[in-house]
């Protein structure tokens, strides 16, 4: 095979094509990691997606056996995965060099299973944004429009993957940050039920809803990949055993499948261009024989809301360990503990992080608790609550991922209001911990738009089925994309 | 224990002139270290003295991504204090992040207990417990430089080893009225974690440390005061200390018609100076909220099973249980039960004496309250106060064995009291066997009623004429003189009634 037809594998072809002997690990590899290599050495002139690009196929993995089960498929890695001797920087400065002596449990499990480490990907500081412009490594380009934002927080693994510069990535997901750049860049992306797949490792924003998960070009890469991720760590209070195995998934038709579609997350605020896509979407759900019914998530509409008292307030709190006394930046020449705490984070986080470290704050000081922490996590329980009551009447959820395709860069970073509501339809099924996918389900003005399927816990294998079908009744195509 | 803490204290403002006494109102806080094999979030072994930043991983040294798990085994030590204080064991509890920015602090935020604790309610002897929650403890700071605090240090060091060691915290109610209750009632929570074996208990060495909240009320009043937090002392001796000149330090401000402010002050024990850590309105908010990182504990009958069966019998409970079984006043049996080792000496000599009897060595067993007696005052003095001052029961000369023949001998009346401490004495210095020294001594009691005793008694009364006269005359306590010179006489062999009994048969009285 020449390096072009390499190339164009999905991840699981490839890992096929391997244990076959028709392809060779490290072939593949190294196709990869000249391309990774290459946009990463060009900077902000490139893509942007890497903080690191593994110098040579690691050694003693060159040719890895066939009888492991990822066969040696390079994967990318969002940053904010601790990897051992390698930068883990979680996109911020204060982290610049960072080289963890231990590696993440997701990172290692997939290692055990063949993956190889191909590069880290670039994101937004501490995982706090919807447009990776919050990176202090650069902003990351969309490869479908170079002017164009990827989505975020995990837009490198993102744009990587649209691009071709990897054939899968990791991210995480705490109220979008892998269904909306998944969306913005035309790819896969999925966010698991909540504890399925431990974050041992994984440098916190907001623990209660952090959650690792793939980013691929197609949906059974999403399922393999994801079927060698969850399952219980001791590392991790909580994560779970996941009481089945993740299948490969292979239904061609929804019949008698009941969808489910909510009015609060379908309708103002949405573009109309994704609405269009969105409709289409679900023409192709009924030619496949599905049910579709409205369905009522009440309060829906109070998710951003909620979820912007609470990911703040816990990213305060796991933030605070970023003092200058282990690791990590430390001002120079403090004149004392205070000013040494003080210029180091004041020099080493972003405006962001910032912003949300003083809500965060805020939100839990005595006497505010009640008012802001107390009722968002009220909120929560009724969002969970509401899921909870419409997977009674229905099997699964649709809704666009993204209310916009992909933005301009710099258009919305003076509006921090107008960058939180990207997660509008993202953030409600991470508060309520159910798993939801982002498929490509068309164009808008020639830019990608995301649907959204969303499940009770643990349901992934019917999500990812759904998600199969449609997927090969759109025949959405993106090669555009790669570089 | 010589004062129970159940003997009500004077207030401790009668010293003051103005009319207006003061009674101290004071509650404890004590943070016990746990005797896990590891610490509370992560599998580091507990450090005991290793070099400095050896006993450390990502999760206590708060690295980037690390994760707590919480110790199953501190949290059944926790649940067994809990049983043992009687407390109301929560079948769910919640770990909460405090967060507060300091270098011994890695993570920025210490996991500990806050509305929803392991333990409520309970009391150990006559104090009430509030609660009893689990956390981790901080690392250790070294201050380089002339100062020794932070502030103003060349450097500081921190040392991660006892960071994450795990922590019982027990917060009693305010229901200690003076610093010698405190310190006398701190001995006894110290025997009783000591006896459940959850902890060394060692206050030199920090696996006990004691936090003290006092404040002050007009005598006969109920409102409570303003409170001030006394930081951290590290001895029975600096909680007496530190809470005596606490207590002074209010009383002169509430006499001069001033206020007690609210803050956390911290005791000087080199030079008892009390000096203030923060006021109030620099407190910090700890912005607690439930820990996102771990699941609530949920105790299930299995874990409260396992604790009971842990369970050794305690002081409270075994006070009673000596009192029920042997007959022993109150106090012998608490003084027992309170200072173990008195009271497994006083079990053992028990078993030993009516071992060897059934066993035929001739001597009878003695019973239980006058071995008690013997073993709290007579035995201890000599212990305590002697020569060999600072030994312990076990590890004298005297056997359980020993001592229980002794009072058998004394209880038949083969051997006077006099004679027997004497026989004592020659155990204490030399062990051997009572009856043999008895023999070798020439200290058998001598026949009651005997043609020797009598002629001893007549001799001494001639000696003591004028005594002898005072008693004729109506004044019984004139005997004393009398008493004594048979008794030298006798070397203490005589029996004390029958001496009195000759003398006053002999004097016509």
């Amino acid at each position: 095979m020449i390096a072009a037809d390499v190339l164009e594998l999905s991840a699981a072809q490839a890992a096929d094509a391997i244990a076959a002997g028709s392809l060779s690990a490290g072939e593949l590899f190294e196709a990869y990691r000249a391309r990774a290599g290459a946009d990463h050495a060009a900077g902000e002139d490139g893509l942007n997606c890497f903080t690191w690009v593994a110098d040579d196929a690691p050694a003693q993995h060159a040719d890895a056996p066939a009888s492991v089960p990822l066969a040696g498929v390079p994967l990318a890695v969002k940053d904010l995965f601790c990897t051992e001797g390698v930068p883990s920087q979680s996109g911020s400065l204060i982290l610049e060099g960072y080289e963890p002596p231990y590696t993440a449990s997701v990172v290692r499990r997939l290692q055990s299973a063949g993956a190889r480490l191909l590069a880290k990907t670039n994101q937004d500081e501490f995982a706090m944004g919807s447009s990776n412009e919050n990176s202090a490594y650069g902003a990351v380009r969309n490869p479908w429009d170079r002017e164009r934002v990827p989505g975020g927080s995990s837009g490198g693994s993102a744009a990587a993957v649209a691009a071709g510069l990897a054939p899968w990535a990791l991210g995480t997901d705490t109220g979008g940050s892998i269904r909306q750049p998944a969306a913005l860049c035309g790819i896969v992306g999925m966010k698991p039920t909540y504890g399925s797949v431990s974050r041992y490792g994984m440098i916190a924003f907001a623990s209660s809803l952090d959650q690792a998960g793939p980013l691929t070009r197609d949906v059974r890469d999403a399922a393999l990949l994801l079927s060698h991720m969850v399952g219980h760590d001791p590392c991790d209070a909580t994560s779970l055993s996941f009481p089945h195995a993740i299948e490969r998934p292979s239904a061609e038709r929804l019949d008698g499948v009941r969808l489910g579609v909510p009015a609060e997350l379908t309708g103002e605020g949405i573009e109309a261009g994704v609405l269009d896509a969105f409709r289409a979407a679900l023409a192709h759900a009924e030619q496949l024989g599905a049910q579709i019914s409205d369905v009522e998530l009440p309060h829906a509409p109070h998710a951003l809301s909620a979820y912007y008292v609470i990911a703040p307030a816990e990213a305060s709190s796991n933030l605070a360990r970023f003092d200058g006394v282990r690791y990590g930046l430390r001002a120079e020449n403090p004149s004392d503990l205070l000013d040494m705490y003080t210029r180091t984070r004041h020099d080493g986080f972003g405006a962001e992080v910032k912003r949300r470290i003083m809500l965060g704050t805020y939100a839990l000081s005595s006497g505010y608790y009640d008012a802001y922490y107390g009722r968002a996590q009220r909120v929560r329980t009724k969002i969970a609550d509401d899921f909870r009551t419409a997977f009674e009447h229905v099997d699964l959820i649709l809704t666009p991922t993204a209310p916009t395709v992909a933005f301009k860069l710099g258009e919305k970073t003076a509006d921090p209001l107008a960058m939180y509501l990207n997660d509008f339809c993202t953030v409600p099924m991470s508060l309520a911990g159910i798993p939801a996918i982002s498929i490509p389900c068309g164009l808008s003005a020639g830019l990608p738009v995301g649907l959204q399927i969303a499940g009770p816990a643990f349901s992934e294998n019917r999500v990812l089925d759904a998600a199969y079908a449609l997927e090969q009744s759109l025949g959405f195509d993106g090669t555009a994309a790669r570089v | 224990m010589s004062e129970s803490p159940r003997t009500p204290q004077p207030p401790a403002g009668g010293s003051i002139e103005d009319d207006v006494a003061f009674e101290p109102v004071i509650g404890l806080e004590i943070h016990v270290q746990l005797a896990t094999a590891t610490k509370m979030f992560c599998s580091c072994e507990l450090s005991f003295g290793e070099p400095p930043n050896t006993r450390t991983c990502p999760v206590c040294l708060g690295l980037p991504g690390s994760l707590p798990v919480a110790n199953a085994r501190a949290i059944h030590l926790g649940l067994m204090i809990g049983l043992a204080l009687g407390s109301e064991l929560a079948p769910r509890s919640i770990f909460h992040r405090k967060n507060y920015f300091y270098p011994d602090l890695p993570k920025g935020y210490q996991i500990s207990q806050y509305d929803e604790p392991l333990c409520r309610g309970g009391s150990l002897a006559d104090v009430r417990i509030h609660r009893v929650h689990l956390e981790e403890d901080a690392a250790k700071l070294i201050h380089l430089g002339s100062s020794g605090r932070i502030h103003g240090s060349d450097a500081s060091i921190v040392d991660f080893n006892r960071g994450g060691t795990p922590l019982a915290e027990i917060v009693t109610e305010p229901d200690v009225r003076s610093p010698e209750q405190a310190s006398e009632w701190l001995k006894l929570l110290r025997t009783t974690l000591r006896q459940l074996g959850v902890s060394d208990v060692n206050m030199e060495e920090g696996s006990l440390r004691c936090d003290a909240n006092i404040s002050l009320r007009p005598a006969g009043t109920h409102e409570l005061g303003v409170k001030t937090e006394l930081k951290n002392m590290n001895s029975f001796r600096f909680i007496e200390r530190g809470i005596r000149a606490e207590i002074a330090r209010q009383e002169k401000i509430l006499s001069a018609g001033g206020h007690v402010v609210q803050e956390t002050l911290h005791f000087d024990p080199a030079s008892g100076a009390i000096t203030s850590l923060r006021s109030k309105e620099e407190a910090h908010d700890y912005r607690y909220f439930p820990e996102p990182d771990l699941l609530p504990v949920a105790i299930d009958q299995r874990m409260l099973a396992d604790a009971r069966a842990a369970m050794s019998e305690l002081p409270v409970a075994r006070a009673e249980r000596l009192a029920r079984e042997h007959g022993l006043s109150a106090d012998s049996a608490q003084l027992l039960a309170f200072r173990g080792e008195l009271g497994d000496y006083f079990e053992a000599a028990l078993a030993a004496g009516g071992a060897s009897s059934l066993a035929g060595d001739g001597v009878p067993a003695p019973p239980a309250q006058a071995l008690a007696n013997w073993v709290t005052g007579e035995l201890l003095s000599r212990l305590e106060d002697g020569e060999r001052a600072g030994g312990d029961l076990f590890s004298s000369r005297v056997s359980p064995r020993a001592l229980a023949q002794l009072v058998g001998l004394v209880d038949a009346k083969r051997v006077s009291v006099g004679a027997a401490r004497q026989v004592l004495d020659k155990l204490v210095a030399e062990g051997g066997e009572p009856q043999a020294i008895v023999d070798a001594e020439g200290l058998a009691a001598m026949d009651g009623g005997g043609e020797e005793l009598a002629a001893i008694v007549a001799a001494a009364i001639d000696a003591n004429a004028d005594a002898a006269q005072r008693v004729r005359d109506g004044n019984a306590k004139a005997i004393g003189p009398i008493v004594g010179a048979v008794m030298r006489e006798t070397k203490g062999r005589a029996d004390g009634t029958e001496v009195a009994r000759l003398i006053h048969e002999q004097l016509g009285t």
